[in-house]
């Protein structure tokens, strides 16, 4: 027999927020927000194929109205913070969830990027201090002298140094990964899978990945084979 | 065909165990698995050993008690089978087997490959049913139910809550069960009513189980033996969602996860001493 032994109840916040389920709706929210950044920032980082008019020039726009630029970064700085917080308190519940491991485990119906988001996400984040020290900050440059203002200049220079441009690439490559299984994952965290239309969007999701890597990686490449100068 | 055995062998809880290697020579192709363990049993009972503990019931497939890893995979390597109804022919002769026990906090040890799944039945007492009036019988057709509605929650239904998907699932998440509980009855008009508060009531018993969290991996439907899909996951978290959000002042208890067992006696009998 079990026993029933009855807890107090818990207020309806604090329920939502410590449930894996709650915690996991506020992963795929805040996923979104940050699938749309990196979309857009990839739009507006291939201008750099236009010349230095046009990226210096969408430098200059975004940097227009300072409110709605700060507005903007609260808004990802809160996501980012929220996907992080979700991610721990979950990583947590895993460790604590399977104390005895097994000593033989096959993997048969996940993907590899499903079962790394563990790890590809805090590379990411790593690479994201680094990125925004590196070319909105301008403290950490290595190989090159930073030009405020100057977005095309700093983009060239930077990518020259082949270590930097390593660092990028392999970063976006684990952003592809991330996505992969992110960007379909959302829709099943906050409820929404459909038999019909869940494989499309896992495929979807796989395609928006592959285009997602190769237009980040396209700018090193570009800048290291000399036909961005 | 002749099989190498490398079983869990662990007499209490609180006992440490070890993997032992047994060798079964007589294995007939069209035994079950566990058939070969009972033969391996035999042989260890006339030796005058233990023989190895395992859960069983219908033998049928369908009544969710048996299961264990075998080389890793939940319910071993044929899809949609429960061990009792995998047979040995699709193993080769000679061949090793690793048995292991579903490894899951929210399922603490009993013996050997046996496990305590009560954290399930706990999680459907918090809400996995519907309230209905007794009395007379109701009119046979007053509800009318879609064909593709009855399909849907049959599939959802079809789960026996042998624990495959926690076992299988990196986080020994039991999103898979919960979500089959939850969408096989919230898709029924006869459901519909308590939508809201089941979710709820269930998914918090679930996190009080002390079971990982659900990250869409995926794991638990390749191991199925009922074949859920991972739809009535998201069938939870959309009802789940939509309850938070809509509850006004319902009052939400918790069944305190307990793993020992009351012997109805006033005797201190120990069950865990293994005798």
């Amino acid at each position: 027999m079990s026993a029933t032994l009855v807890s107090v109840r818990e207020s309806r916040p604090a329920r939502f927020w410590d449930s894996t389920n709650g915690q996991k709706i506020v992963m795929g929210i805040t996923g979104a927000i940050l699938f749309v950044f990196v979309i857009a920032h990839l739009l507006g980082n291939l201008q750099v194929f236009l010349g230095p008019e046009a990226l210096n020039a969408y430098g200059r726009f975004l940097r227009g109205v300072p409110e709605i630029l700060w507005i903007v970064r609260i808004v990802l700085l809160a996501a980012v913070i929220l996907h992080i917080w979700s991610s721990i308190k979950l990583g947590r519940r895993k460790l604590r969830a399977r104390p005895i491991g097994y000593s033989r485990k096959e993997n048969i119906a996940s993907t590899y990027a499903s079962r790394t988001m563990y790890w590809s996400g805090p590379i990411i984040l790593a690479f994201v201090i680094y990125h925004l020290l590196h070319l909105t900050a301008g403290i950490v440059h290595p190989g090159f002298d930073f030009v405020e203002g100057d977005v095309y200049h700093n983009v060239v220079a930077s990518f020259q140094v082949w270590y930097v441009s390593a660092w990028y690439i392999f970063s976006m490559v684990l952003l592809g990964f991330h996505v992969r299984h992110g960007a379909w994952s959302m829709f099943q965290s906050v409820g929404i899978n459909h038999a019909r239309h869940t494989s499309i969007l896992k495929n979807a999701a796989a395609v928006v990945a592959v285009l997602l890597v190769l237009g980040y990686v396209s700018i090193p490449l570009g800048i290291l084979l000399g036909l961005v100068k | 065909m002749r099989l190498t055995l490398k079983i869990w062998r662990q007499q209490t809880r609180s006992a440490s165990g070890k993997f032992v290697t047994y060798s079964v020579d007589n294995v007939n192709s069209d035994m079950s698995m566990l058939e070969c363990l009972d033969v391996l049993n035999e042989q260890l009972i006339e030796n005058g050993d233990d023989p190895v503990a395992f859960e069983h019931d219908c033998r049928e497939g369908i009544c969710g008690s048996c299961g264990f890893m075998i080389n890793g995979i939940a319910h071993g390597p044929l899809p949609a089978t429960t061990v009792c109804q995998l047979t040995m022919r699709h193993f080769r002769d000679g061949q090793e087997l690793v048995l292991e026990p579903w490894r899951a906090k929210a399922f603490p040890l009993i013996k050997d490959l046996v496990v305590d799944r009560r954290s399930f039945d706990r999680i459907i007492a918090a809400g996995g049913y519907i309230s209905v009036s007794t009395g007379s019988a109701p009119d046979g057709n007053a509800i009318l139910v879609p064909k593709e509605s009855a399909d849907r929650a049959m599939d959802a239904a079809a789960c026996i809550g042998c624990g495959a998907c926690v076992a299988a699932c990196p986080n020994a998440s039991a999103a898979l069960f919960t979500g089959a509980k939850i969408a096989h009855l919230g898709i029924l008009p006869q459901g519909k009513p308590e939508r809201d508060i089941r979710a709820i009531r269930m998914v918090t018993q679930m996190n009080a189980e002390g079971f990982g969290g659900c990250t869409n991996i995926g794991e638990c439907i390749g191991v199925c033996p009922k074949e859920i899909p991972l739809e009535v996951i998201a069938a939870m978290n959309r009802d789940y969602f939509r309850g938070s959000w809509r509850e006004r002042d319902n009052v939400v208890t918790t069944l305190r996860p307990f793993t020992e067992w009351s012997t109805g006696s006033k005797l201190k009998v120990d069950p865990h001493s293994g005798n």
